[in-house]
């Protein structure tokens, strides 16, 4: 068990979310998107370019930037 | 009528829902004040008619996207009798927690289950029965792909009283706050006090607007950040009581939109899919080539025959004509060509009905050359932006574009925009029109506007005949250049060009933070016929109604500033007429049939050119010209209204430039046309080349303009207006100034760094620019 920023995150990770960070609007885009405190996700993979990431939560596929995977906070299994 | 309001997340069959509901009904409209689809329609399909408004696609109801305020507002101020709620079954849990939202209002809810028939493949179960009675409101399963289910959903949904008090799946959990805030908006009797209450402990942007209520907040919530609670209380809602209602029976299989995935969003191999699929789709619009067999047979040194070679009857030439020159066209060719054949026949027969009214020769010249030849160059395009339209939408529909954006963010992100931007940039090279209306895909309005702004510069079809020609009669004048070398030379400086401004944009007027990049990857699936046949059904009717109206318009001003002098004297001749009177000068007018304008000087449009013409004096084609150097001026004044008008000036204007008459709809007559041109007015090659990308990157033709003015947000189109003039008069006199005496170059660069320093000052805070200007003032 080890605290983690999402960015921070190697392909094929998983955790469970503890923390969800950042400026009102992505904060709460973020949270819409089902990205909130307890939901469990897996990274799923990269960009070509390295940037953004893809990650499974609640069943389905969201991607977001590194910048923004920051903001969340993940307990690793 | 009852009237209903469709609501759901994006991706989950909303519209196929939508159309399967109203069919030939629905109509598209603009939510007031913003560029947002707005799609009403009439359900004909039970005992009672209702009508249904299509919300966008929200995931939530938070104040931040437009989409999701118009949804809150049209559900609170217009009360609609019921919100159907399209739910995918798939994806439960994320779809609920829009719904949990909906749940507050007081107004009447039912749910579409939408999808069902791929849980049950998937070997899932979801009980309806179960989900009803925790939700509290109908539900109904349906296939919006099917058509199945639909009758049910909408008798239940007529048959729902038409009153509801809101409820909450947060009383458990926050129900003594709940109500404190709720108190706050009963006393004055607000309707929806539940939904707004819990918008005001959600410290909502739009609910502390009211008068006393960021009080009622500290009241309620006592100084705790609700946000992260509700939004966590209502997902942990949803998987403890409703998720129970889904059986799943197997997990961590591949899905085949997961193989799908990890072929095209591949490490190595994504870029170059991208960058494949991309070339097909121009390939089947644009080519006349389409299985490459004239190239692959000329490259053999055995060429296949050109169609007069094949020595076909006439009427066998035209059918083939259609589909095959040296080789085999594209499907988007082969269709303008059908297209074409249709309104070549259609002018014909009006000639000819004119003709035997007895009609005047001008009138013959204004319908058919004018007005006909007008709005018929315009409705020539339309087969192959709807090819355009059609491989895009393809690609929105099957989820693939959404890999794009996700592949290409990296790149774009370094311009401050998001990888979503790059279609509405590469459709730019197929025509403005269609990817000014792609924009709407962008969240951000100043990313939107900095887009609209340099989609002109990705150089359109209408502009290529531009290049080709004026590179051709380069090379015919100077003996300069390679035409493919300077064409696309001229494509690169054009999106170098977009790139600048983009970084200048966004920088400056158009500032703002990169907007983020929290999006969806929705599973990859097959587009549905039905969609994409309405969607461009929708598509041409906007492209059909402009080109009836403001072409139309515009090319009857051109036609009567080309044709009259300044005292309304009418200049057009009989070709045959000058003939017989002067065989020997106007030899070439010999075939010509018709009215032919060769006293073009005397124009209304040439006295515009020559007054306008000392403009053009720092750009190479001004005052610096011998004689007829205002007819660059006058073809680009013609170009504002469609782009192929350049050259067809060039084609006009020949005649008196160089003394004889050149078609330039023939081949090879376009370069003949700006041949003799460059020929004939003394214009040097910077000129020349300045002159082409004043072209390219100066006001796009009139159909772009009105587009571009619809999509803007309000009171940006006459700033851009001055953008486009402003970047190609700086751009052009660049090129010119510097092709012309090569140490000018030093002077740009220096302004180029003055300029660059000015902005990263101000925008470190180092720098007041106003501040100069207040100074001056007091003094």
């Amino acid at each position: 068990m080890a605290k983690k920023l999402l960015s921070d995150f190697t392909v094929g990770e998983s955790g469970k979310i503890v923390g969800v960070t950042g400026e009102g609007r992505i904060r709460r885009r973020l949270f819409d998107m089902g990205v909130t405190p307890g939901a469990e996700l897996i990274m799923r993979k990269k960009a070509p370019l390295g940037d953004p990431i893809e990650i499974t939560i609640r069943g389905y596929e969201l991607t977001l930037r590194k910048v923004e995977a920051a903001c969340v906070e993940v307990e690793t299994k | 009528m009852k009237n209903f309001a469709l609501a759901g997340n994006p991706n989950c069959g909303k519209t196929t829902l939508f159309n399967a509901l109203t069919g030939s009904t629905a109509h598209v409209g603009n939510w007031p004040g913003v560029t947002v689809d707005k799609r009403e329609g009439v359900y004909k399909g039970g005992a009672e008619h209702a009508s249904i408004v299509d919300l966008p696609g929200i995931y939530s109801l938070s104040p931040y996207t437009p989409e999701e305020v118009i949804s809150r507002n049209y559900i609170l101020d217009e009360k609609p009798a019921g919100i159907i709620n399209i739910v995918d079954a798939t994806n439960l849990e994320r779809n609920l927690y829009l719904t949990t939202q909906l749940l507050e209002m007081d107004v009447p809810v039912i749910i579409a289950l939408n999808m069902m028939d791929a849980v049950e493949k998937a070997g899932d179960k979801i009980d309806a029965k179960k989900l009803e009675k925790a939700l509290g409101v109908p539900v109904v399963e349906i296939s919006a792909l099917r058509g199945t289910g639909i009758k049910q959903l909408m008798d239940r949904a007529i048959a729902m009283p038409a009153e509801r008090k809101g409820t909450t799946v947060l009383q458990e959990a926050l129900g003594d706050k709940i109500a404190v805030a709720r108190a706050f908006y009963e006393a004055d009797g607000q309707p929806s006090p539940l939904f707004h209450a819990i918008k005001l402990l959600e410290s909502d942007e739009l609910e502390l607007q009211k008068k006393g209520a960021k009080e009622a907040l500290a009241r309620a919530a006592g100084g705790e950040d609700m946000e992260a609670l509700i939004a966590d209380e209502r997902y942990k809602y949803i998987s403890a009581k409703l998720a129970g209602a889904k059986v799943k029976s197997s997990e961590g299989q591949l899905t085949k939109s997961d193989k799908i995935d990890k072929v095209l969003t591949h490490r190595v191999w994504a870029i170059p899919i991208f960058l494949v699929v991309l070339f097909a789709i121009f390939h089947l619009t644009f080519s006349e080539d389409l299985f490459f067999i004239g190239a692959i047979s000329e490259a053999a040194g055995h060429p296949l025959p050109a169609l007069d070679e094949l020595g076909l009857s006439e009427g066998g030439a035209m059918a083939l004509g259609l589909i095959y020159d040296g080789a085999v066209f594209s499907p988007g060719v082969i269709l303008t060509n059908l297209l074409g054949l249709l309104t070549d026949n259609i002018t014909l027969g009006f000639s000819m009905l004119i003709e035997v009214c007895g009609g005047a020769a001008w009138v013959d010249s204004l319908v058919c050359d004018a007005v006909l030849g007008g709005i018929f160059a315009v409705l020539g395009f339309l087969p192959q932006i709807l090819c355009l339209f059609l491989f895009f939408s393809i690609l929105e529909d099957t989820g693939y574009m959404a890999r794009i954006a996700f592949v290409l963010d990296r790149i774009f992100r370094r311009f401050g925009l998001s990888g979503r931007a790059f279609m509405p940039m590469i459709m730019g090279f197929g025509c403005s029109l269609p990817a000014t209306i792609n924009t709407r895909t962008l969240a951000d309005d100043k990313e939107r506007t900095a887009t609209i702004r340099v989609i002109p510069f990705f150089s359109c079809g209408a502009k290529l005949p531009i290049l080709t020609s004026m590179a051709g009669g380069l090379l015919a004048i100077f003996g300069v250049g390679n035409v493919d070398a300077i064409t696309f030379a001229m494509y690169l400086s054009g999106v170098c060009i977009a790139i600048l401004s983009v970084l200048l944009m966004r920088n400056t007027t158009q500032r703002g933070e990169t907007p983020p990049f929290i999006m969806e990857l929705p599973a990859y699936h097959l587009p549905g016929f039905k969609n994409l046949m309405l969607h461009l059904w929708d598509k041409t009717k906007h492209f059909v109604k402009k080109a009836f109206t403001i072409i139309f318009a515009s090319t009857v001003i051109i036609w009567i500033l080309q044709s009259f002098s300044w005292n309304w004297e009418f200049l057009l001749q009989d070709a045959q007429e000058l003939y017989a009177a002067d065989p020997v000068k106007w030899a070439s007018l010999e075939a010509i049939e018709g009215l032919v304008n060769v006293r073009a000087n005397e124009s209304i449009l040439g006295g515009i050119g020559m007054l306008i013409q000392p403009l053009f004096t720092p750009l190479g084609f001004g005052s610096q010209l011998t004689a007829f150097g205002w007819v660059f001026a006058a073809a680009a004044l013609t170009g504002l209204v469609a782009k192929e008008n350049v050259i067809a000036t060039f084609g006009a204007l020949a005649a008196i430039v160089a003394g004889q008459y050149i078609d330039w709809e023939a081949e090879e007559g376009a370069v003949e046309a700006a041949a003799a041109m460059i020929g004939g007015t003394g214009i040097s090659i910077p000129g020349v080349i300045a002159f082409i990308i004043f072209n390219m990157t100066t006001i796009p033709c009139f159909a772009a303009c009105a587009t571009a003015r619809a999509e803007l947000p309000k009171g940006k189109f006459k700033w851009t207006l001055l953008f486009w003039i402003c970047t190609s008069y700086i751009v052009s006199c660049a090129y010119y100034t510097i092709g012309s005496w090569w140490w000018t170059c030093f002077i740009w660069l220096a302004l180029a760094a003055a300029v660059t320093a000015l902005i990263v000052l101000r925008n470190l805070g180092k720098f007041d620019i106003t501040k100069i200007f207040r100074r001056k003032k007091k003094e």
